[in-house]
């Protein structure tokens, strides 16, 4: 047992600070214990989101140290005894209360993805699909929408005037699992340029640094995604594309 | 039902709603909240490549002290111009005067290439936007600079032509291989070349195999070789490639540190040797 100050965003709308709180952590306990033991016993109108406790809903994304991460997910272990830890919002999106934010953003922006659009079944009216052919998608199904990747990417965590134009790293995966998709029939490098605004990704890569699910965010969706949206632009490709026929039809 | 909460609790609390249940960002002021050292990472590539990019311009601006047979340094190589202490194609480009700076040492014909593969490679893009740019110094650490645009307009929309810089880095491979197998090449006494081993032939060695490493790992040549097929069952050859150069490409930042490593050392060894500060030591 180890007795750890916690200093906890408190706060609503334009109003918060942190607050600190002295918490006795037991052996194997996670930062969500902490909190849920700050509410039991000293902050009953302390509000927090949480559902699965096994890293597999997305729903206790937070800021601890600065860093975002899923409160589920660090042990109380990896600190040293006596420090004192921040707990923070997720700070990109709007403050409903305490530690709970709206990711509404994060739902119109997913409404705005092209949808796959199948192509023709084969003659006897099934679809067939190879392991190898869904393998790269089937990475990026992993994700549990926690929006951490949307919270650190400093294009909307740092300039807000950009959100309307720039979709985030969640959503580039989403439409590069979908451009991957071996039964798809959408080019989505056009929208992906002109709406979702992959131009104003720098790839610093912090999106995949704060994964809880080990998704390679930039190396396998976000990278590829701009060089088959390079493709465009390239003679070469237009050359072979003359010989082989067009990829697919635009969004 | 969001939109309707939204409603319900804006109206409460006086904000504009817009489908959303708050508007208001959490009011925390500090840029960041991270006690960890975040900083020591850019600062360490600032150094390191900074370092080198000092070191390199020293060595090309020199214009002397890169042959020593048989080794060339890899930033004169292929050594174009006429005037050239070994000329790689048997004969040269006339030399290039410019005003102040005078013959322009040949090493700045060919440094484009690899430099621009460099300067537009996507593991080099995270670094030197952390380290230089600032946008962003670390995660959740908030950027330095107002009105980012990203790679949306020039210069840096030009990154996206990546994959043209790795073409001609794929050239620079193969004349590197070519100047590493002439490096078994020894002057003999009494004229003529016979074969030998120095540890020259085997630092030029290591610092191919790092650069074709790097070169080879590269999202580019990633994506050109089998990347951009969607159903790989009907591309069985091209999934083959795309999947060892996947397995190369997790070890790419690696590769593109080690090989930047080897580059510098090789012209240094080599620098030294031509010097005669150092005698280079023969194996065979």
């Amino acid at each position: 047992m180890q007795t750890f100050t916690m200093q906890v965003f408190r706060g609503q709308g334009r109003q918060g600070d942190f607050r600190e709180y002295k918490v006795i952590a037991d052996e194997g306990m996670v930062v969500l214990d902490v909190i849920h033991r700050i509410q039991a016993t000293q902050a009953p109108d302390l509000a927090c989101r949480w559902n699965c406790k096994a890293g597999k809903c997305g729903s206790c994304s937070a800021e601890v140290n600065g860093k975002p991460r899923l409160m589920c997910m660090t042990r109380m272990d990896t600190f040293p005894p006596g420090e004192t830890i921040s707990v923070a919002p997720i700070r990109t999106f709007p403050l409903i209360r305490d530690l709970v934010t709206d990711v509404s953003y994060n739902y119109v922006k997913a409404k705005q993805v092209p949808p796959l659009r199948l192509k023709p079944p084969d003659p006897d009216g099934k679809y067939r699909m190879m392991q190898e052919d869904v393998d790269r998608p089937q990475e990026f199904h992993k994700c549990i929408e926690c929006f951490l990747c949307q919270d650190v990417c400093h294009v909307i965590r740092d300039h807000e005037e950009l959100k309307p134009a720039f979709s985030g790293p969640r959503f580039f995966i989403k439409a590069a699992g979908l451009d991957m998709h071996p039964l798809d029939t959408q080019d989505r490098t056009e929208w992906i340029r002109s709406q979702g605004g992959i131009g104003l990704c720098n790839i610093t890569k912090c999106c995949t640094e704060v994964c809880p699910e080990h998704i390679h965010i930039t190396d396998n969706g976000i990278i590829p995604m701009k060089e088959r949206m390079a493709d465009n632009f390239d003679p070469v490709v237009w050359l072979l594309r003359k010989f082989r026929g067009g990829r697919k039809e635009p969004a | 039902m969001i939109e309707r909460l939204g409603r319900i609790l804006g109206n409460q609390r006086g904000q504009i709603v817009t489908g959303q249940v708050a508007t208001v960002r959490p009011p925390i002021a500090t840029p960041h909240l991270r006690k960890d050292a975040w900083w020591a990472l850019p600062v360490t590539v600032v150094i390191v490549l900074g370092s080198f990019i000092v070191y390199s311009t020293w060595a090309a601006l020199q214009n002397a002290y890169y042959w020593a047979p048989p080794y060339l340094s890899p930033f004169y190589s292929p050594c174009l111009s006429a005037k050239c202490l070994h000329v790689t194609f048997g004969y040269g480009l006339p030399d290039l005067s410019l005003p102040i700076i005078g013959i322009l040492s040949p090493a700045f014909l060919i440094l484009w290439g690899p430099g621009l593969f460099r300067l537009t490679c996507y593991y080099y893009r995270k670094a030197y936007y952390r380290s230089f740019w600032l946008a962003p110094p670390a995660c959740a650490v908030r950027d330095v600079k107002k009105g980012y645009t990203g790679e949306t307009r020039f210069p840096l929309i030009v990154q996206n032509f990546h994959r043209y810089t790795w073409y001609v880095a794929v050239i620079f491979i193969v004349l590197l291989t070519w100047d590493a197998i002439l490096a078994f090449r020894f002057p003999a006494p009494g004229g003529g070349v016979k074969f030998g081993i120095g540890v020259g032939t085997i630092v030029m060695w290591i610092n191919v195999i790092l650069l074709a490493g790097y070169t080879f790992s590269c999202h580019s040549c990633r994506h050109v070789c089998g990347g951009h097929v969607d159903v790989f069952s009907r591309a069985k050859a091209r999934y083959g490639v795309w999947h060892f150069f996947t397995r190369l490409n997790e070890r790419h930042p690696v590769f593109a540190w080690l090989s930047l490593f080897s580059v510098g050392l090789t012209d240094l060894y080599i620098r030294l040797v031509a010097m005669g500060i150092i005698r280079d030591l023969r194996i065979l």
